[in-house]
């Protein structure tokens, strides 16, 4: 009996835990308006916000299922990619009156840009500060991990500045296009969805399908084995950074599209909401990693839309604390390792 | 085996000598400069810092637990100097054992041994209770879950003027902070006064002794020899019958409770309780200066908070600031003091992880692993 109770606890508790939020102000919101326009409008934005940090998530989830690390530095180069994808259609000349064919070729251009050098700066961290640590004790590449991040977040300060910049209103992010049962949806909700969706697809069946996501997820499973298979594992790893790399650095590019202003400390913000996510979703597990970005998102939302953005880092860090001692599988679990 | 780490075991009494050698010259140390001093200023912040080092080192070098939120406990002895050193509560009258003067301002003023004991006791209670959830944690989740609880104290440490614990009686002043606080105020010493900072310096000192003196004896004892278990091989130090649970509380609680004793007389000495000192750089910057001394080595951990510190308030401000315009680039050193930092920790954790003075069983760990440790290519299946 106490068993099945504490089963039930552990699978349903944190889904309770997490509709806290939303049912509170969706009663408020039909006490006060009569409708539940205001939480629906929190909950699409946390949507679309979400799917910026599930790209970010994503590359927290693969590192951490291959060598089981959290790579601390993950947000900041998520900044760096915003800071390049800046800098990059600045210098392609894109602006508030480029033409529509141009603004839509110059910002793929600058998204393939932006996911190649997060990609390569990532494969380079990898080299650099954990590669050497890799037979040492657990904490040690954890620690320079710490230590390249604040590195990063240095050389953005240096790049520009200590406070917030504001960036070129390119897409108009804020414009709605159309009303759905009183949502509205902007053109930077779209955008948000039209590059996560396609690369989270992609990423799925990269790592479903092809030989070298095959081969990741045998090296996730059991590196020595993996060897013995004729895996080359130490390739196999970069190739895990590259991939985590290039979804952060277009979750940069969306991100400066999407709130227009970006900051050095922006990485450190994101990063933590996306490790939050992926641990949620079940750290290791690609959907999880998606599942946790959404909801974190719509968390973020909420709080910062009616309680304040000041107390948002508290509640969604007493979601993960929450996370970590209830269920630290997660919502989906581990695919490939048990976590506790 | 040994030999093989060039270990430095010194004769037992030129131990003595050189530690009894150090700590004469701490002690006479601000007799060389102008008691309002730059150096005996930096000097009493740093020995502060050697203090907090001490602390973080019962915990990550004793007992393995990286926490990275040790800011926390910066923060909740430096609010207890705010709350009970100061006028912040003006509507209270409380006055225990201060000075003629102190005792006319309202407010709540006590001694500053007493807040220092009380810090103490707040510090060691919240270690426990952020303890208390990693207990079933690996390591790198303890890192985060101890960051989380770090950033949630700043959260409420900014906001803290927002939240009404009694009456019209706030929890903290936030950014604007909870200024002045009381001078210390100790038989024997001169008057703490912001011109003459040699009591100050020779307070820190006591405190830093008090603090080496504790470490030491803790890692001498049994519970210090359980920590350092704890730290090799969880499982087989649980084998060996080491309370895990008690244990590992023992040391969030110690190790906190030396940060609070730090973060009570920085409190007093900055004269300010700001919310925008216990941002997530303060935990990395004193995580640096134990990574750069030697993880659980007690003298390493001295050598490296001095060190850090005064590259921090002396080396990059004063000496090297103006390097990067002399080269031809536009910043000054100072900005990136913490990109600095995390430079440091990774040279540091790559090319000489034990610290420069290290601990000899930590650095045998760090060259040949422990079994505990395979657990990075080994991989537990389901």
């Amino acid at each position: 009996m106490g068993a099945t109770v504490q089963e039930l606890l552990s699978k349903y508790g944190l889904i309770a835990l997490l509709l806290v939020l939303p049912v509170v102000y969706g009663i408020q919101d039909l006490r006060d308006d009569g409708n539940l326009a205001g939480i629906a409008n929190n909950l699409f934005d946390g949507l679309s916000n979400g799917a910026i940090i599930a790209l970010i998530a994503v590359g927290y989830t693969l590192v951490y299922g291959i060598i089981e690390l959290i790579n601390f530095a993950h947000g900041e180069v998520f900044m760096i990619g915003s800071f390049t994808a800046v800098a990059f259609w600045g210098l392609i000349g894109l602006g508030l009156g480029s033409s529509v064919i141009g603004l839509v070729l110059g910002l793929l251009l600058t998204l393939l840009v932006a996911m190649a050098t997060c990609g390569g700066m990532n494969v380079m961290i990898e080299r650099v500060a954990y590669r050497p640590l890799r037979g040492a004790p657990k904490l040690a590449p954890l620690i320079t991990a710490v230590g390249m991040s604040f590195i990063l977040q240095n050389v953005g300060l240096l790049w520009l500045g200590g406070s917030p910049k504001s960036v070129d209103d390119l897409i108009r992010a804020q414009d709605d296009l159309f009303t759905v049962i009183g949502i509205n949806v902007s053109r930077a909700d779209l955008l948000a969805f039209a590059v996560t969706v396609p690369l989270v697809v992609l990423l799925t069946l990269f790592v479903t399908r092809a030989r070298l996501g095959k081969a990741m997820r045998a090296t996730a499973q059991d590196p020595e084995a993996a060897r013995l298979m004729g895996i080359n594992v130490d390739t196999t790893i970069s190739l895990t950074f590259l991939i985590g790399g290039m979804m952060a650095g277009a979750a940069g590019l969306t991100y400066a599209l999407y709130q227009t202003t970006i900051w050095f400390f922006q990485g450190f913000q994101a990063g933590l909401l996306a490790f939050t996510a992926a641990v949620m979703g079940g750290i290791g597990n690609l959907r999880g990693a998606v599942l946790g970005g959404l909801i974190i998102g719509c968390i973020q939302q909420i709080s910062d839309n009616r309680i304040s953005p000041s107390w948002t880092p508290a509640i969604v860090f007493a979601y993960l604390i929450l996370i970590m001692v209830f269920r630290p599988q997660g919502l989906l679990g581990e695919e490939t390792r048990e976590a506790g | 085996m040994r030999r093989r780490f060039g270990a430095r075991t010194l004769p037992r009494g030129v131990n003595f000598a050189l530690a009894a050698a150090a700590i004469a010259l701490a002690i006479v140390f601000p007799l060389f400069f102008p008691p309002g001093s730059g150096w005996v200023d930096d000097m009493t912040i740093a020995l502060a810092y050697v203090v907090m080092g001490l602390g973080l080192n019962v915990v990550v070098g004793y007992a393995g637990l990286l926490d990275l939120g040790y800011v926390a406990f910066f923060a909740i002895g430096a609010y207890t100097t705010g709350w009970f050193m100061s006028g912040f509560y003006g509507d209270v009258n409380v006055h225990v054992f201060v000075s003629e003067f102190t005792k006319a301002l309202p407010g709540i003023h006590l001694n500053f041994l007493l807040v220092v004991v009380i810090a103490a006791a707040l510090c060691a209670v919240a270690g426990i209770i952020i303890g208390l959830p990693t207990l079933r944690l690996r390591g790198d989740y303890i890192a985060i879950v101890t960051l989380a609880f770090g950033e949630i104290i700043r959260v409420f440490a900014i906001e803290g003027n927002e939240i009404t614990i009694a009456g019209n009686a706030k929890l903290t002043a936030g950014r604007q902070g909870i200024t002045p606080i009381d001078k210390i105020d100790l038989p024997f010493l001169d008057q703490f006064t912001s011109l003459n900072l040699r009591p100050w310096y020779w307070t820190a000192l006591g405190l830093v002794l008090v603090v080496l003196f504790v470490n030491i004896r803790l890692r001498d004892s049994r519970l210090g020899r359980a920590w350092i278990a704890l730290r090799e091989d969880e499982v087989a130090a649980a084998s060996m019958g080491i309370p895990l649970v008690k244990t590992k509380l023992m040391a969030y609680g110690v190790g906190a409770a030396f940060g609070g004793m730090s973060g009570a007389f920085l409190g007093s000495f900055l004269n300010t309780v700001n919310a925008d000192q216990f941002a997530f750089g303060f935990s990395i910057f004193i995580l640096a200066m134990i990574i750069l001394g030697g993880l659980g080595s007690v003298w390493g951990v001295v050598i490296g908070s001095l060190a850090l510190s005064l590259i921090n308030t002396r080396l990059i401000p004063d000496v090297l600031n103006d390097v990067p315009s002399s080269l031809g680039l536009d910043f000054n050193l100072v900005d990136v003091n913490y990109g600095i930092f995390g430079f440091l920790l990774v040279l540091m954790m790559v090319l000489r992880p034990e610290g420069l003075l290290p601990e000899r069983r930590r650095q045998i760990e760090l060259h040949e692993g422990t079994p505990g440790d395979e657990a990075l290519v080994e991989v537990t299946h389901a």
